[in-house]
């Protein structure tokens, strides 16, 4: 049996009349690796928007493990199990790349706990072996703000990981990265991916190719097709308003 | 690990030694009234420190701390006027006709409940305008002018009041506490000793807030609040719990500001003094602690001498060096020294061979982990 860790139904977003998203219907499977792709303006990033609180669903709901979320802050969102790495980098820059995993790990982040307890032993090693995941031991305590663009990349990755959640989204991690480190980028999703559901937003189709088994495409705010990466990138459709154009 | 504890150990050496040299050296070297002076220095430093935590640390910068040193002061001053022979009332109340003591004026007559009013009302006012703000997310700007109003809202209404707080003039004349006079210089060096004493547990405080998790939380929010929020924690529970710190820690300092200069009155409701308090902590240095006390050291200081010498020019004086602080010194003077690798206020080791290679991580890791 495959139970749903995420489903959509009928979620539409509107600013001001523009819908950002239009009556999505869309679902995962718990232990899934999910990529979504569509053109610029498709509504992919306020799709994780809508899922991670950041944005109310102007009509629909979101479900996670069978919950809906609708009017739960962000902070509670993501205590429930989502994690969310954002498009540009964003990490602690004045923390080290240790402190910042170590923030995010914090097992119980009220006020007072965060006040009194202190990190614990396997917590420390959990960390130091988070460190050794995404190649960054070397640099475990120099200020974040000195590592390179595809070091912050894997240092975030490495936080939604600390965070422990059940589902992963992933903003276009690969952007402005080279080639090399988009390869390792993609191994790293992949081996999560084994003990979490991932989902991925991405332009990069090269990339796409490497990680997905399942692509879903979206277009102007709903999901124009599903399938895997095969039947996505020939299916005439999505050729049109996607991969057409990105030839031109 | 035991290095970091080591550290620790030597920081609580040098304040335990300075505090000594202030208690002990000082008043062999300074007259009475210039000792004085320093006191009230050292209780401006003191909430120097509450402005630290809350702007150089949590980045919100509060332009209404003279409402929690005004509340303090005004605290101990009503329980200072309240010492006159029973059945009487304070001396101004008299001047305005007022009969009966008002109600809000009764605990006052307890020393341990005017304490507790001391850190408790700025406290919890300043976690209840907290909550109200940040709840809403206002920051920012918006967060800086609602204080400043406040304080406009605090300054109108003591001032006004003259029945309940001597208006304009404020609460002075002081008499005595525990029988002792407290304008004999027997009671100010006492005053000057607990001053010297909760500078020195305020600075203790401050220093385990921003260290640990917690401080390293702090300095998250103040860089990217809304990545705190995805990663699970609220932000909101966080800054008020700073805001009411550092509001407690501007009445302890109000407190003891007043008692030393015999006064308490809206001026210290001022939006000038407010916006001086922030002058000070960014001349020492944002996020440093020590820049926060020495910056109210020193522009105090550069203060008192030079409207003592020409009294037209201190503003202009204040102001310039305000702008200098900005545009040539963004990090202060404790940040600019550390900057300049001075070892004294360095917290990285000494360079044993080519800085590039100590600096350079990777070198760094082989060295400690490749051939052992």
């Amino acid at each position: 049996m495959n139970a749903k860790i995420l489903e959509t139904e009928n979620v539409t977003v509107s600013f001001d009349g523009f819908k950002a998203l239009n009556q999505l219907n869309f679902s995962m499977d718990v232990g899934e690796l999910r990529v979504v792709i569509g053109p610029n303006g498709a509504g992919k990033t306020t799709f994780l928007d809508v899922i991670t609180g950041k944005v109310q669903p102007t009509v629909g709901r979101v479900l996670f493990k069978g919950r809906n979320l609708r009017s739960l802050p962000e902070y509670k969102i993501a205590r429930l199990g989502i994690g969310r790495k954002f498009q540009t980098p964003r990490i602690y820059l004045n923390l080290t790349p240790r402190e910042n995993l170590e923030i995010t790990s914090n097992p119980n982040k009220n006020v007072f706990s965060t006040l009194f307890s202190r990190s614990n032993t396997a917590e420390k090693n959990n960390i130091k072996g988070l460190l050794e995941t995404i190649g960054l031991t070397a640099k475990a305590d120099i200020r974040a703000g000195l590592l390179s663009h595809g070091e912050k990349q894997r240092l975030e990755i490495g936080m939604l990981v600390a965070q422990s959640p059940d589902l992963l989204l992933v903003d276009e991690p690969v952007a402005g990265l080279t080639d090399e480190e988009t390869y390792n980028i993609g191994e790293l999703l992949l081996a999560l991916a084994q003990s979490h559901s991932i989902l991925v937003i991405e332009h990069d189709m090269e990339f796409v190719r490497q990680i997905a088994k399942k692509v879903t495409v979206l277009h102007e705010g709903s999901v124009l097709c599903e399938g895997n990466f095969e039947e996505v990138q020939n299916d005439s459709r999505v050729i049109e308003v996607y991969l057409g154009k990105q030839e031109e | 690990m035991r290095k970091k504890g080591g550290g620790l150990l030597i920081e609580v050496g040098v304040v335990v030694a300075i505090a000594l040299f202030l208690i002990i050296i000082m008043p062999l070297v300074l007259t009475e009234f210039r000792l004085n002076l320093l006191g009230r220095f050292l209780s401006l430093a003191i909430v120097a420190l509450g402005i630290d935590l809350i702007w150089g640390y949590t980045g919100l910068l509060s332009l209404g701390h003279g409402i929690f040193f005004g509340l303090g002061g005004y605290a101990i001053a009503m329980y200072l006027k309240l010492q006159v022979p029973t059945g009487e009332l304070p001396d101004f109340m008299g001047l305005y006709g007022v009969t009966e003591l008002p109600a809000f004026w009764q605990p006052f007559y307890s020393f341990p409940l005017t304490i507790a009013s001391v850190v408790l009302i700025p406290g919890l006012l300043a976690g209840l305008l907290g909550y109200l703000v940040f709840r809403n997310r206002l920051k920012g700007v918006y967060f800086s002018i609602l204080t400043q109003a406040g304080t406009i809202v605090f300054f109108n209404f003591f001032n006004g009041q003259q029945q309940l707080f001597n208006g304009t003039n404020g609460l002075i004349d002081f008499t005595t506490l525990f029988g002792a006079t407290v304008s004999d210089a027997k009671t100010q060096f006492v005053f000057y000793i607990l001053t010297v004493v909760f500078l020195a547990a305020t600075y203790g405080v401050c220093r385990w807030l921003t260290t640990g998790r917690f401080g390293r939380l702090l300095i998250a929010i103040r860089d990217d609040e809304s990545r705190v929020r995805f990663s699970g924690y609220d932000p909101t529970d966080y800054k008020v719990l700073v805001f009411a710190v550092s509001g407690a820690i501007a009445g302890i300092a109000g407190a003891f500001y007043t008692i030393q200069s015999g006064s308490v009155s809206p001026r210290a409701m001022d939006i000038a003094f407010s916006i001086e308090m922030v002058i000070w902590v960014a001349v020492g240095g944002r996020a440093t602690l020590i820049g926060a006390i020495v910056g109210t050291l020193l522009v105090n200081y550069a203060r008192t001498f030079l409207s003592e010498q020409f009294a037209e020019i201190w503003l202009f004086f204040q102001g310039a060096l305000f702008l200098i602080v900005v545009t040539v010194l963004p990090d202060g003077i404790v940040g600019w020294l550390r900057s300049q690798n001075i070892s004294l206020f360095r917290r990285r080791q000494e360079i044993a061979t080519y800085p590039t290679l100590e600096e350079d991580a990777e070198v760094q890791h082989e060295r400690e982990n490749i051939g052992n």
